[in-house]
């Protein structure tokens, strides 16, 4: 059976752990771990678990669940009939495009569907890939998701999407084949970022976190070895495997650019937390710290790291965990505005052609759609998250076979977890959109905090360290662009609460490689052009 | 005004076989100012939202101006245990107690309960042989949760029959209505809870057994119980964990009496309890208001303003049966796919005994199902407890016409195994 907890909803009640303790454990005092492939012996508790989760969040062999209170409404045909007789191609075969043709179905879309993916596998879940995978909890294989059969779907997979033709709406596979659609999806997501050295790269003993291969090679390497493991970026992806290392009582370094391990995402005051949690663990974190080089031996294996503090470590692997790139690369010369920065969409997942002229038949979903939300001054976000996979996934596939006076927006507040060292961090909104930072409730010296976030006198976001019980509460306040610094009193109140500045990262990232220019005077030949400098 | 509000209205125990249409009207204000001052939520969504709001306090309010102490779940002169308390201390006092009782230090202590709970069911029924009729609340639900709870907490057989007395006495005064000689007999009983449990935790801390008392009492983590909070916590454990258990069992009978087909199903599809038990805590829950909350600050919510210092009532059970929630949700369909019930709370002050709860229920009524033969109704409704915050029958008298032999099969069934 195919179990998938949406861990965006798990506020930790730990109800499942109770029902079917040999399939989910709690690992420190919320984060949920699970087996997401358990025996059919342990199945009466596990639909036992999902009955009793209280958010109801436990998802058992398929993955569409009814939207809560009354069920999703069927709209007719939009007369076009469209719905019966309509061919949607998806090309991304993983979280976002496997929810959207879940909703598509679910919807009462009958016509032609397919799905189009580089990877072998059924779609599968990544994040136990960094966590309970590589703690070697659960095997590999037991990460496919919920479940394809009842689908009605032509799934082409193995199958590299080479080309967009928008004229004569067709998909160009990699073996030359052609897919002919009514409707595009594009959910091709994001790569694990490579080590920009690519003979270093190529040593035995580099590795990247992103595929279930990635998961195969890493875990048995980790599981083999004793020597010290190099995370090369403290990021979530990399602070989750350096966990993970600790765990299996690996020696670790983490070396991050930023003056904190999670800067990109928490900030500075935040991830300093993290930072101390690292070092509590053992870890030796380096932070303001790049590693300029890998060498390797006669034979060709990685065998120590030169970082620009002046140190060569001596290493047995490296992880290298720099984030990711979108995968664009299909779409050049497609025309529509697709670039290092993902696919501009708006936020009812319309793409965006080249000149940022809304497409009517062409949608974009998941980690590569970057998309305007008013809670954050209609700023464009592309984020690399679970929760936004599912969410913006099913506002595609609703708007894909609705007519335009029944579209929905995609107004979700990010909400992403990570556990770690035992805690689980949870965040919603944007915490690099912000000016200020104040711990409002709890302890960060037991770890156990929620730090709510400002920018110009509102709230943006709030992140709890092992406090998810609160987080709907800052969600609401954030919706309801609430003062900041909030100043209630309440329980759990720390004795000062004083904001401090939240030292982000700057939001607006230079894109290197590509640049847009626009040419032509007349308003019906003004066009814009995507061109590639070097990096 | 000449109409009695209709909050009191619920209170009044003429209304409590079917409070329900009074929650459709309650609910038409979705937050209510009483005359005295307190607030009254009863919507899905404000309930949802307050009871995960940290401007709310569970610390015990003052009683209000010439009204009664409202009803108190602590013994004479012991702190208050964690539910009556705030975080951090809440947080640190709950989080000690979990971890002897589930995840994540003893994740498997529940579902390890399962055969004994399973005997003690059978026994329960066992004694029905001979009889047509029976009162299930007086002959089942109630023993069957303090002979479950004095198991858990490592109460010697022999005491189990002192330890009813003392938890009857103290559940009586849970009524936000008891009066003074119910107080009376709460703090008597209370005091002799007190000392027993007392002594008993000075015998495990003496020789500890495998018992969640002598965990706790032994127990060296950081920041550890002191002893008057380790009695708070047991005390709680039994009170909170008795008649809330009592009325899920009986009210669960008496829903599937109403409903024979289910109980039928029940009957052939033993599987189906999970369901059912979910259904039941949103159609019938046995706490249909929990401890009154107070307002550490204004709150605004569907556009009123709970004053600062303002007393608050979460009708939980009107809140279950919104229909801007639930489709139809007068109706009993434990094929509801949407099981989010508020039937154990939420937020940290979520019921701590839920799986147990869950556990005996799961038992009980999948047993009663396939044991019972041909059961039915004396009176319908039955009689009801005065409580109107833990609500449940005060007797449930079925007839029948036989009982099934005790088997091993329906334990080995709800195991899952």
């Amino acid at each position: 059976m195919r179990v998938v907890v949406d861990l965006t909803r798990c506020q930790g009640y730990g109800q499942c752990v109770f029902a079917a303790p040999d399939v989910f454990t709690m690992h420190g005092q919320e984060a949920l771990l699970y087996d997401p492939d358990p025996s059919d012996e342990q199945r009466a508790r596990v639909l036992r678990a999902k009955a009793a989760c209280p958010v109801q969040a436990i998802h058992i062999d398929r993955f569409a669940a009814r939207a809560a209170g009354r069920g999703p409404q069927v709209y007719p045909d939009a007369g076009d009939g469209f719905k019966r007789n309509g061919r949607i191609v998806i090309v991304g075969a993983s979280l976002a495009g496997l929810r959207a043709a879940m909703v598509l179905r679910r919807e009462g879309f009958a016509g032609s569907l397919t799905l189009i993916g580089d990877e072998t596998h059924e779609p599968y879940d990544r994040p136990p890939l960094s966590k309970q995978v590589l703690a070697g909890q659960v095997p590999v294989e037991h990460t496919m998701l919920p479940r394809l059969a009842e689908l009605d779907a032509e799934w082409l997979l193995g199958q590299r999407a080479t080309g967009l033709d928008l004229t004569g709406k067709r998909v160009r596979l990699a073996d030359g084949r052609e897919i002919g659609f009514d409707r595009l999806l594009i959910a091709t997501g994001v790569r694990a970022r490579p080590w920009p050295n690519e003979a270093e790269a190529a040593l035995d003993g580099v590795y990247v976190l992103r595929t279930i291969e990635d998961a195969i090679r890493l875990r048995a390497r980790l599981a083999a070895g004793t020597g010290r493991v190099l995370v090369i970026g403290g990021g979530f992806a990399g602070s989750e495997v350096a966990s993970v290392c600790r765990e299996l009582d690996r020696p670790v370094t983490v070396a991050e650019r930023g003056p904190v391990p999670l800067f990109g995402a928490l900030g500075r005051v935040i991830g300093a937390i993290a930072g101390e949690m690292q070092r509590e663990h053992g870890v030796d974190l380096r932070c303001d710290t790049t590693v300029t080089a890998l060498e390797g031996d006669a034979e060709g294996r990685l065998r120590a790291a030169r970082l620009s503090d002046g140190a060569t470590l001596e290493v047995d692997m490296a992880v290298v965990a720099l984030g990711a790139v979108r995968n664009v690369d299909w779409l050049e010369g497609a025309g529509l505005a697709a670039g290092v920065w993902g696919v501009g969409c708006d936020a009812g997942c319309r793409v965006f052609d080249i000149n940022g002229v809304v497409t009517d038949d062409i949608f974009a979903a998941g980690d590569i759609a970057r998309f305007p939300h008013p809670s954050y001054e209609y700023q464009f976000l592309a984020l690399e998250h679970w929760g936004n996979a599912v969410a913006q996934a099913e506002i595609a596939a609703h708007n894909m076979v609705s007519d335009q006076t029944r579209r929905w927006a995609h107004l979700a507040l990010p909400v992403f977890w990570s556990s770690q060292f035992g805690v689980n961090i949870k965040s919603v909104g944007v915490p690099t959109f912000a000016d200020g930072v104040v711990i409002t409730q709890g302890s960060v010296a037991e770890r156990r905090f929620v730090a709510a976030y400002g920018y110009r006198g509102r709230i943006t976001a709030a992140v709890t360290f092992d406090q998810a019980m609160w987080l709907e509460f800052y969600q609401r306040l954030i919706e309801q662009a609430a003062p900041f610094p909030p100043d209630f009193a309440m329980v759990g109140r720390p004795a000062v609460m004083e904001p401090v500045p939240a030292e982000v990262p700057p939001r607006v990232a230079v894109a290197q490689g590509a640049t847009v220019v626009v040419t032509g005077h007349d308003p019906g030949e003004r066009r814009a052009i995507l061109v590639r400098r070097p990096e | 005004m000449a109409e009695t509000c209709v909050f009191d209205r619920i209170l009044d125990h003429a209304n409590r076989a079917d409070p329900y249409p009074l929650y459709a009207e309650l609910r038409e204000t979705p937050v209510m100012r009483r005359k005295d001052g307190g607030y009254v939520v009863s919507t899905y969504r404000e309930i949802v939202a307050l009871l995960h709001d940290p401007r709310i306090s569970s610390i015990r309010p003052e009683p209000p101006e010439g009204g009664s102490p409202p009803g108190d779940e602590s013994l004479p002169g012991l702190p208050p245990a964690f539910i009556r308390r705030d975080p951090p201390e809440h947080d640190r006092l709950r989080r000690l107690a979990m971890r002897h009782f589930g995840p994540p230090h003893s994740p498997g202590r529940v579902e390890g309960m399962r055969r004994q709970v399973g005997e003690t069911v059978t026994r329960l029924i066992d004694a029905f042989a001979g009889r047509d009729r029976v009162d299930v609340v007086d002959a089942f639900a109630y023993p069957l949760p303090v002979i479950v709870i004095c198991r858990l907490l490592g109460v010697p057989t022999e005491d189990e029959p002192r330890f009813r007395a003392w938890s009857e006495a103290l559940v009586e005064t849970l009524d936000p209505r008891a009066g003074e000689a119910v107080e009376r007999r709460r703090v008597a009983a209370g005091t002799e809870l007190r000392a027993y449990l007392d002594e008993l935790a000075d015998a495990r801390l003496r020789q500890p057994s495998d018992d969640l008392l002598s965990a706790l009492v032994t127990d060296d983590a950081e920041g550890r119980m002191s002893r008057e909070e380790l009695l708070s916590t047991a005390a709680l454990l039994l009170v909170a964990g008795h008649e809330t258990t009592v009325n899920l069992i009986a009210n669960g009978m008496l829903t599937l009496l109403r409903h024979p087909a289910e109980l039928d199903r029940l009957r052939r599809e033993p599987d189906r309890v999970d369901a059912v038990i979910e259904e039941l805590l949103r159609y019938e829950p046995p706490v249909h208001m929990p401890p009154v909350r107070t307002a550490l600050d204004d709150i605004e919510i569907a556009g009123t303003t709970i004053p600062k210092g303002a007393r608050i009532t979460l009708a939980l059970a009107a809140a279950d049966r919104d229909p801007g929630r639930f489709p139809d949700p007068d109706r009993f369909d434990p094929d509801r796919e949407d099981k989010e019930h508020l039937g154990f709370g939420g937020g940290v002050h979520f019921c701590f005994g839920a799986p147990l709860a869950r556990l005996e229920t799961q038992l009980a009524l999948s047993e009663l199902a396939r044991r019972l033969e041909n059961p039915r109704l004396v009176a319908d409704p039955p009689p009801y407890r005065q409580n109107a915050a833990l609500r449940g029958p005060r007797h449930l008298h079925i007839e029948f016409d036989g009982v099934a032999p005790a088997t091993t099969v329906g334990v080995a069934i709800a195991d899952g195994s």
